[in-house]
């Protein structure tokens, strides 16, 4: 770690941590405005189905119901990616789809109510998977997307949005291949990310065209600047608190946020909606399902020549952001393997299931999971070591690749190679690798094996990031900056940056609450856009102020701003400290200091992670345990250990790794319903099952930001599925290629049971 | 049923972090349902919003409090059924003469011990149970006593060090 550094690199505690360890902090089912009601989703038990007649006057005469929405009386908000997700519809397309909204005095008459509501359906053929679906004659979700084919391309990427990768001859690529692998290959589980708490959102409004939302979310603004148009432009104050979990998939909640604000709407009172566990599960944000028939080319050197093929990816019953995460996935597929010449075409689908959403690993998870038995082949023909290859192959300084608004960019970022040299070492992957299909140990009927993966993003600079910062002349710094609490420890690494920029205790730099109302523009924690975005904005902000606060001084001082330097709330000349002057003479006592602070998006600065995994099979259960996880990255400038730490621990989580193990959403295909929508049958990793976890991380200052530093935490669960396949597939000497690995494939792998 | 002796049947006494509460069984907005968990009562009835619901069901472990010493799911618990009992919840650990925190708060805070920090409450219970119990608990009985308790962040490294702190701490004031 370069020396020097007061604050930043250090273990602080988290600024919230009093109110946490207390009970203090409140998240979104822990506010009650005055007059509040609550409000329930009726939720459809059928798959796919028009609603004939839907009867409400029981469910309204009862004592306590205050209003019952239904598609013939709900506001015409839309949303969805292009614009096709009602607020209520008169058709559904999932089993937990909207069918009526009510709110009531207490959740338990608004349960009880809703019951009363007679609906007679009209029941249509559904479709689950991504092949059938597009064939002719299939149940078609919506008339405007015949063939369940969903336009491609995120407008908010920009005009030439990348929704297919074409460049170079793959043709030639292919002849310049010593080996080629081709095959079909599925991460389409569509497991849960699954933050301990559900989505949540109350809604007030404070006059017929104002609004104000208070929700439990990991990017506020998007309350507020991705509704209005899905809303008809109304003035709209989003506020967050704190916010249990996300992992992308609170970055918002905008079918709750409708519920709340039609119901609060129809009944001029506050409205909550907070969804039950099983409502999290059946109605909100999986991973999307990724399917891809593709072909590698590749030299025995490990050069990779030509990729092609076709990404299917199903984004259950409606798209919000799946176009999004196509174009990421196209950009960081480039990252993870330098080639020139490809052809992947993608075919967005819809099905009858709960729809996906916004999930860390945001695509690239998921490509780069369905692409990995294809890569793996090819490298078992040239007989390549995977750490070798991906080292080789990983976007290196000065490469280039086209980003998700299809530009082409040129690498300004890190060499990841020691992190992988450091990683294998601490691993001892030399020693545990034995060649494919080879397990590392044999104990009887438990085999050992090991495997390995990478991944890297570049929206770690993705875009906009506007700060103010405020010193008083107490002596004291507020950022203005709308960004919530989501579990990263963000706002408290903000406040290390700016104390380092004043160099003043980090007790005296306080950030205002997530609230679009009192700050400039955010977009957002996303995409580990954290450190560099959000963080850059902060510190131009801060260095705003600072020059404001010395050129105040200079006059003050006899000096001019160049000559001044300020510490622990004193202006003082740098060759003579002892002429000094306080921030409340400097400022005045009825004056403040501000600065303002913009980032602009960057999108030439990937980071990178290698997972490095070792597992135990046992070959008489095909229970698969995890034995060791070494996660190895370089983030430049580590801000806080502690909260870097719990990052990359994350990769067991949030629907990472252990999507290869035993997660998995289980959908009964004659049903429509999914049969584990509870936290008993959904597995979940437990304090019992914890692997041996060794962190590597370097720090190679990276000159893109003010304290050398770039975010990983997005990125941390993606490399996992991959590296389990390897190391399970290594273990027990068959190549597996389906996720996750449960004991039954595992005993079928080995010829132990029947299909 | 009317008279003195079914008055007295209808009213819950409950202490809760030392205080004592006289809750009437009923249907208005003050007082138990008999159909209340002890996680309703104490969130919505008492304003006791630290304890946390996740699942609702009781498998998560957000929900998790002390009753008579021993972690319980708050969640799968009735208030009916909790006549007589004596509660901690996580607003009651700290001193509530010095206002200082348990050194397993402390410990959390320390080691930075959660990052979304929802399910915080119900391990800092669940582990206060463990060190009442086992003062000086080895690893592996730290990570069995949190079994049940979810966290979807994968804070569980930093959790464990946490409660082998607090306990360390403990002997050492001990000693």
């Amino acid at each position: 770690m370069p020396d020097g550094y007061r604050f930043i690199g250090k273990p602080t505690a988290r600024r919230d941590a009093l109110e946490i360890v207390t009970g203090k902090a409140d998240f979104i089912d822990d506010l009650k405005l005055p007059n509040m009601l609550y409000g329930k989703v009726l939720r459809s038990p059928y798959p796919h189905a028009n609603i004939k007649t839907i009867d409400t006057k029981r469910a309204e005469s009862v004592l306590g119901v205050e209003a019952i929405l239904t598609y013939r009386n709900v506001p015409d908000w839309i949303g969805g990616t292009p614009r096709h997700v009602k607020v209520l519809d008169r058709k559904v397309r999932f089993v937990g789809d909207a069918v009526a909204l009510i709110a009531a005095e207490n959740e338990q008459i608004a349960e009880e109510a809703i019951e009363l509501i007679a609906v007679d359906y009209e029941l249509l053929q559904a479709v689950y998977d991504v092949e059938e679906a597009v064939m002719p004659g299939a149940p078609q979700l919506y008339e405007e997307f015949p063939g369940n084919l969903i336009p491609a391309g995120f407008p908010g990427f920009g005009p030439k949005n990348l929704h297919e990768l074409v460049f170079g001859d793959v043709e030639k690529g292919f002849r310049e291949a010593d080996f080629i692998s081709e095959g079909t290959y599925a991460y389409d589980t569509v497991p849960n990310p699954l933050p301990i708490e559900p989505p949540g959102v109350i809604a007030r409004w404070e006059g017929p065209d104002k609004l104000t939302i208070w929700s439990a979310t990991q990017s506020p603004s998007w309350h507020r600047f991705v509704m209005l148009p899905k809303m008809g432009f109304p003035e709209i104050r989003s506020i967050s608190t704190h916010c249990g979990g996300s992992y992308g998939s609170k970055n918002y909640a905008f079918l709750p946020c409708f519920y709340a604000a039609a119901l609060a709407k129809k009944t001029g009172r506050p409205v909550k909606v907070y969804y039950s566990k099983e409502e999290h599960f059946g109605a909100f944000a999986l991973r999307p399902g990724t399917r891809f028939k593709g072909t590698v080319g590749i030299k025995k050197d490990g050069t990779v020549t030509a990729l092609s093929g076709e990404l299917f990816v199903e984004t259950g019953a409606f798209s919000d952001t799946s176009q999004a995460q196509v174009a990421v996935a196209l950009g960081e597929v480039q990252l993870m393997l330098r080639c020139p010449n490809w052809n992947l075409r993608t075919k967005l689908v819809c099905t009858n299931r709960n729809p996906s959403g916004i999930v860390r690993g945001f695509g690239g998870q998921e490509f780069e999971s369905a692409l990995f038995p294809i890569l793996t082949e090819a490298m078992q023909q040239a007989d390549l070591d995977p750490v070798d290859f991906f080292k080789k192959n990983y976007v290196s300084p000065g490469d280039g690749y086209f980003w998700r608004d299809g530009e082409w960019y040129v690498n300004r970022g890190q060499d990841y190679s020691e992190a992988i040299d450091r990683g294998a070492q601490t691993f001892g992957w030399k020693e545990k690798w034995k060649g494919w299909l080879k397990p590392t140990a044999v104990n009887g009927t438990k085999r050992i094996g090991v495997g390995v993966s990478v991944h890297g993003n570049a929206d770690v600079g993705e875009d906009v990031s506007e700060a103010y910062v405020r010193l008083t002349p107490d002596a004291r710094v507020t950022i203005h900056v709308c960004v919530s609490e989501a579990g990263m420890g963000q706002r408290s690494s903000l406040c290390k940056m700016v104390a380092e920029v004043f160099q003043i205790p980090i007790e005296r730099v306080g950030v205002t609450p997530a609230d679009t109302l009192v700050n400039p523009f955010e977009f957002g924690l996303v995409g580990s856009r954290g450190t560099y975005a959000l963080g850059s904005a902060v510190i131009a902000a801060s260095e705003d102020a600072r020059q404001d606060l010395l050129k105040r001084a200079a006059p003050l001082l006899g000096a001019t701003p160049e000559e001044l330097e300020t510490k622990d709330g004193k202006v003082y000349v740098k060759e003579e400290p002892s002429r000094s002057l306080s921030w409340s003479r400097t400022i005045g006592i009825a004056r403040t200091c501000t600065g303002f602070g913009r980032f602009e998006p960057d999108y030439s600065v990937p980071n990178f992670i290698m997972v490095f995994v070792e597992v135990e099979v046992d070959v008489e259960t095909g229970k698969v345990d995890l034995l060791q996880v070494v996660p190895a990255t370089d983030v430049g400038q580590i801000i806080d250990p502690l909260a870097l730490g719990g990052q990359l621990h994350g990769c067991l989580g949030s629907a990472g790794m252990d999507t290869a193990l035993f997660e998995e959403t289980v959908l009964d295909r004659s049903t429509g319903r999914i049969v584990n929508l509870n936290m008993l049958d959904y597995k979940w990793r437990t304090f019992r099952e914890l692997p041996k976890f060794r962190n590597v991380i370097l720090e190679t200052p990276i000159s893109t930001h003010r304290f050398k530093a770039i975010g990983v935490g997005e990125i941390t669960t993606s490399p996992g599925p991959g590296a389990i396949l390897m190391a399970v597939s290594n273990a027990i000497g068959v190549r597996l290629t389906e996720y996750p690995l449960t004991p039954d494939k595992i005993l079928k792998a080995l010829g132990k049971i029947g299909e | 049923m009317k008279g003195k002796r079914s008055d007295e049947e209808k009213k819950i006494k409950l202490v809760v972090n030392g205080h004592r509460y006289e809750l009437r069984v009923g249907g208005e907005a003050h007082e138990v349902d008999p159909s209340h968990t002890l996680v309703y009562t104490l969130r919505e009835t008492l304003g006791l919003t630290g304890t946390k619901i996740g699942c609702d069901r009781g498998s998560c472990g957000s929900c998790s409090v002390l009753m008579d010493g021993k972690p319980i799911l708050s969640c799968l618990t009735l208030t009916v059924e909790c006549d007589g009992k004596s509660i901690t919840t996580i607003e009651g650990l700290r001193d509530p003469t010095t206002g200082n925190l348990e050194p397993l708060q402390q410990a959390f805070i320390d080691k930075s011990a959660f990052q979304c920090g929802f399910c915080t409450p119900g391990m800092i219970m669940t582990a206060k149970a463990l060190l009442e119990e086992k003062p000086s608990p080895t690893e592996e009985e730290v990570r069995d006593a949190l079994s049940g308790n979810y966290c979807r962040c994968m804070s569980h490294y930093q959790v464990v060090e946490a409660v082998l702190t607090a306990a360390k701490k403990g002997e050492d004031s001990n000693a």
